[in-house]
């Protein structure tokens, strides 16, 4: 297959502005006629509801959760990115695009980056006037802050709760729209399949949580706003029902995945305390700002630590290794996330790790509470203020930047990172790969669309911070609403969709037939381990760095435990009723075919980029080395059946305007 | 440790519930809801039903978890959401008793999951600011007194959980609804179309059935996200300006 990413042809800086004032338009009066379903209502699935509702079209929109609200795209926590130049320290719509190529090491489309970075500053203006209450100035104008790989303050935020207050004015967006009747809301409804009529997505099926009927829905356009597949991983940052089954399910039906083996594994998340564990609790990238990583330098130290002879406190700053600021000066603790995490891994595989499994490293706010508190006293006029003094002012202020952070960190470990440092390991946050899409956000499937984190856009193999905040509205609000009208411009004679129709009876037998075979399965073993199992795999093969034993080793453990799931799953409860159970294995289902698929990708792909680290492929001082020569394009995979090798199409990636350059933050 | 619980079992809304009493083995670094998924794993092992409860971020934050302990929502610890709470709270031979959030308006679907939507349908009845995509103009084109910003996203802050309701003798959404009307009605943007929003969503909650606010304040004690009972007061002053100040028939 021939894929043509369809990004426009001109400057760079015009691509977008031409392809706006030419793209084909649906007139008023037809956009009533036309019937739009959106699966997920996260930060681009809502965004992407409401603005086509009030543009015109009808809108059926879907969520498994109780309420829009609840999306994981809510946990977000530091910030968004927009190319403002606020702060005026020589930010620009290139500087964002650039950073976003080069933070991506290379691996995503010029086009689709550089429109991101420019629609980024219309979002900052939608989002102040829902109301967003983002961090401000004392004169009352917006504020911003760092992150990770970048060296420009560019990233808004509402303290550590950015993604909540954005998907909130987005939910309140929705809401208005399911108000005036433009969008009809489908709580407690998972998508199940999608559904293909003459070659062209023309509806879902669904099944109702509350009492497990399955349900059809046809429109003229299907878009899925699905989310990231991270759970894969088991242990993630994602929230318990984050999963791939819509992606999935349209994989099936044809639709590419692109890139799946890029993760983003996040440095600064809660390590893991025992085997029970149930999720990852994520520490923003934004404590970066302040807080600074490090382990001991001499091993006896690292000893003491662990038996808890002796404090982090107690360790002299001469014997500590703050090991980003020597290895990378020039970014220092803001190095992206996946030259932090590998960073974090090395220090551990070299035996420093501060926690009694090795797998911590410290997150330490010590100086930056000196710092901030000796220019407030100097500030309120004390002269000669005590430590003491200087130690409560500087808590005053952390505590006004990182509060509910700090406060989520002692909840969970009974720590006080006010007084001790944090500690924390790398945990898999965010899938890069994902739906394979043009420059329309258009599937190989006509009439099938991916937005938000469903999609693989955006950020190549690595994702920077407070990019996927960005990336989700800008799909929903500034980019679909142009470019759906590509497709349903020439759907404007077609009939509703007739759900009657024989590929929809076809598709709901099918999803029937799936949740009654895992149903009557009745073996002894609960989807929670078989879950478990298939995410450690994972992890320790096609985790933070990967070789090529080791996949093929995964592989044949993968489809082992697929056949043990079919053979031993029990699912308690019925079909026909609220059965979280019978969910979580049709999802865990999906998990065992993509985790293969990713395993595979990442076998293939011998180069390492990003998030994708190859053990064969690094430099002698252990970082990331590309292949530009042999893998300068995007692995789009399409399913062919169960234990086959799926097919590997190609889109090759062509830098017009950005140099290939060895990606270097030191 | 080894914990009894007393767990509200309920097939569904239309049913009767009752407690059933459990045992469970549990550690003091688990979270409440990782104590759960345990009792779960030994049910499905035994090859009995688990308890059905909401939850999905676990890190505090999207409000599905919604659970009385103790016979408080959310269990003990202040600011703290059920997914928070950590099992060092208890000790070893400690009976837990745990139920739905009881109100009129939140009607059980199954042990101790609610539904909720009764504040989908508040906030769709005007918890916006009516503003299209792509119609705003510069994000700094107007000044936010920096005060009035953070009041806001303190009330902002509500993650819709149902606690207040659920703690409240009355079962009154009257936090919930003040949060919303606080949040929009502090900043600039949000003030044009305030006495409508107030009107209709007042009106809304009271057509969902909650009860009436005798300012008890326990939603203010029992809130996760700490909203103060302060946006009480604002609702009581704007619906009163709106109401006295309307063109329209209240």
């Amino acid at each position: 297959m021939k894929l043509d990413g369809k990004v426009p042809a001109g400057d760079l800086a015009e691509k977008w502005t031409t392809y706006k004032s030419t793209c084909p338009i649906v007139a008023p009066h037809n956009k009533r006629k036309l019937d739009v379903i959106v699966v997920g209502t996260g930060l681009a699935g809502a965004s992407a509801a409401a603005s086509l509702a009030e543009l015109g079209y009808n809108v059926k929109a879907f969520t498994f959760h109780d309420s829009p609200r609840r999306a994981h795209s809510i946990a977000a926590q530091g910030g968004i990115n927009a190319a403002k130049n606020y702060a005026n320290d020589g930010d620009s719509v290139y500087r964002l695009f650039y950073d976003t190529i080069k933070g991506g090491d290379y691996r995503a489309r010029e086009g689709n980056v550089h429109r991101l970075a420019e629609v980024s500053n219309n979002i900052i203006d939608q989002c102040v006037a829902q109301g967003v209450p983002f961090a401000r100035e004392y004169g009352g104008l917006l504020e911003t802050r760092s992150f990770g790989g970048v060296q420009v303050s560019r990233t808004f935020y509402a303290r550590g709760q950015t993604g909540q207050q954005l998907l909130i004015g987005a939910y309140q967006a929705l809401s208005r729209q399911i108000h005036t009747g433009k969008v009809q809301m489908y709580n407690r409804h998972e998508m199940l399949d999608v559904v293909i009529v003459d070659g062209k997505a023309r509806g879902i099926i669904t099944r109702n949580l509350l009492n497990g009927k399955i349900e059809r829905f046809g429109a003229h356009a299907v878009i899925l706003a699905t989310g990231g597949y991270g759970n894969v991983f088991y242990l993630s940052t994602n929230a318990m029902n984050c999963n791939v089954t819509a992606a999935w399910r349209a994989v099936k039906r044809g639709a590419l995945m692109a890139n799946p083996c890029y993760t983003q594994i996040h440095p600064t998340c809660i390590p893991v305390s025992g085997d029970y564990q149930s999720k990852l609790t994520l520490m923003s990238e934004s404590l970066r700002n302040d807080g600074r990583v490090w382990v001991p330098q001499k091993m006896e130290d690292v000893k003491a630590i662990r038996e808890g002879k002796k404090k982090p406190v107690d360790i002299p700053e001469a014997d500590r290794d703050y090991y980003l600021e020597r290895r990378y000066p020039s970014f220092g603790n803001l190095v992206p996330r996946d030259v932090a995490s590998r960073a974090a891994k090395v220090a551990c595989d070299e035996g420093r790790g501060v926690n009694a499994s090795g797998l911590a490293v410290f997150l330490d706010f010590a100086s930056a509470i000196q710092r901030y508190g000796t220019s407030k006293a100097h500030a309120q006029g004390l002269e000669n203020p005590d430590k003491a003094t200087i130690t409560r002012l500087g808590e005053q202020v952390i505590e006004e930047k990182y509060g509910n952070l700090f406060q989520m960190y002692e909840k969970i470990t009974g720590d006080n990172p006010y007084k001790t440092p944090m500690m924390i390991f790398p945990a898999v946050h965010y899938t890069m790969g994902g739906l394979w899409v043009d420059y329309n956000l258009e599937t190989n499937i006509p009439g099938l669309f991916a937005l938000g984190e469903a999609n693989f856009s955006d950020h190549g193999a690595n994702r920077l911070g407070a990019s996927a905040l960005m990336q989700g509205l800008a799909d929903g609000y500034f980019v679909i609403p142009y470019t759906i009208g590509s497709f349903l411009s020439g759907e404007i004679r077609s009939d509703k969709v007739d759900t009657d129709h024989e590929a929809f009876a076809q598709a709901e037998k099918e999803v029937q037939d799936r949740l009654s075979r895992l149903m009557n399965i009745g073996g002894n073993q609960s989807v929670e381990s078989f879950h478990r199992r298939l995410g450690l795999t994972m992890w320790d093969y096609c985790g933070m760095a990967r070789n090529e034993e080791g996949l093929k080793k995964a592989r044949q453990i993968i489809r082992d435990l697929r056949e043990e799931f079919y053979r031993d799953l029990y699912v308690p409860g019925t079909l026909d009723e609220f059965n979280p159970e019978l969910e979580k294995a049709n999802r865990v289902a999906d998990f065992m075919e993509l985790g293969e698929m990713m395993v595979v990708d990442a076998l293939q792909r011998r180069e390492s980029c990003g998030g994708h680290f190859r053990e064969e492929c690094q430099s002698e001082g252990g970082e990331a080395q590309r292949n530009d020569e042999e893998f300068t394009y995007v692995s789009a995979w399409g399913w062919t059946d169960t234990n086959k090798d799926p097919e590997l199409h190609k889109e090759e990636l062509v830098f017009e305007n950005v140099e290939l350059k060895t990606r270097s933050y030191a | 440790m080894k914990l009894n619980l007393k767990i509200w079992r309920q097939k569904n809304a239309s049913q009767k519930g009752g407690f059933q009493t459990y045992t469970v083995d549990a550690n003091t670094h688990m979270s409440f809801l990782e104590m759960l998924d345990v009792l779960n794993e030994s049910l499905i092992a035994k090859k009995e039903e688990p308890v059905a409860f909401e939850h999905d971020c676990r890190e505090g934050i999207c409000g599905a978890c919604s659970m009385v302990i103790d016979g408080q929502p959310h269990g003990p610890w202040k600011g703290t959401t059920t997914c928070q709470l950590h099992m060092r709270e208890f000790k070893d031979g400690d009976t837990i008793t745990i139920e739905p959030f009881r109100a009129r308006s939140f009607p059980v679907v199954k042990d101790l999951v609610v539904d909720r939507s009764a504040f989908d349908r508040i906030i769709q009845a005007g918890g916006y600011i009516s503003v299209n995509t792509g119609q705003a103009p510069d994000g700094n084109s107007i000044p936010v007194v920096r005060e009035d910003s953070s009041l806001a996203f303190e009330a902002a802050a509500c993650i819709g959980c149902g606690a207040c309701v659920a703690a409240c003798p009355n079962a009154s959404a009257m936090l919930f609804v003040s949060a919303k009307v606080s949040h929009l009605g502090l900043l600039p943007q949000g003030k044009v179309e305030q006495s409508d929003r107030v009107l209709n969503m007042v009106k809304q909650m009271d057509d969902e059935g909650f009860g009436r606010c005798s300012n008890v304040t326990a939603c203010e004690a029992e809130c996760p996200k700490e909203i103060s009972v302060a946006n009480i007061a604002r609702l009581n002053r704007a619906y009163l300006g709106a109401a006295l100040g309307s063109e329209k028939e209240v």
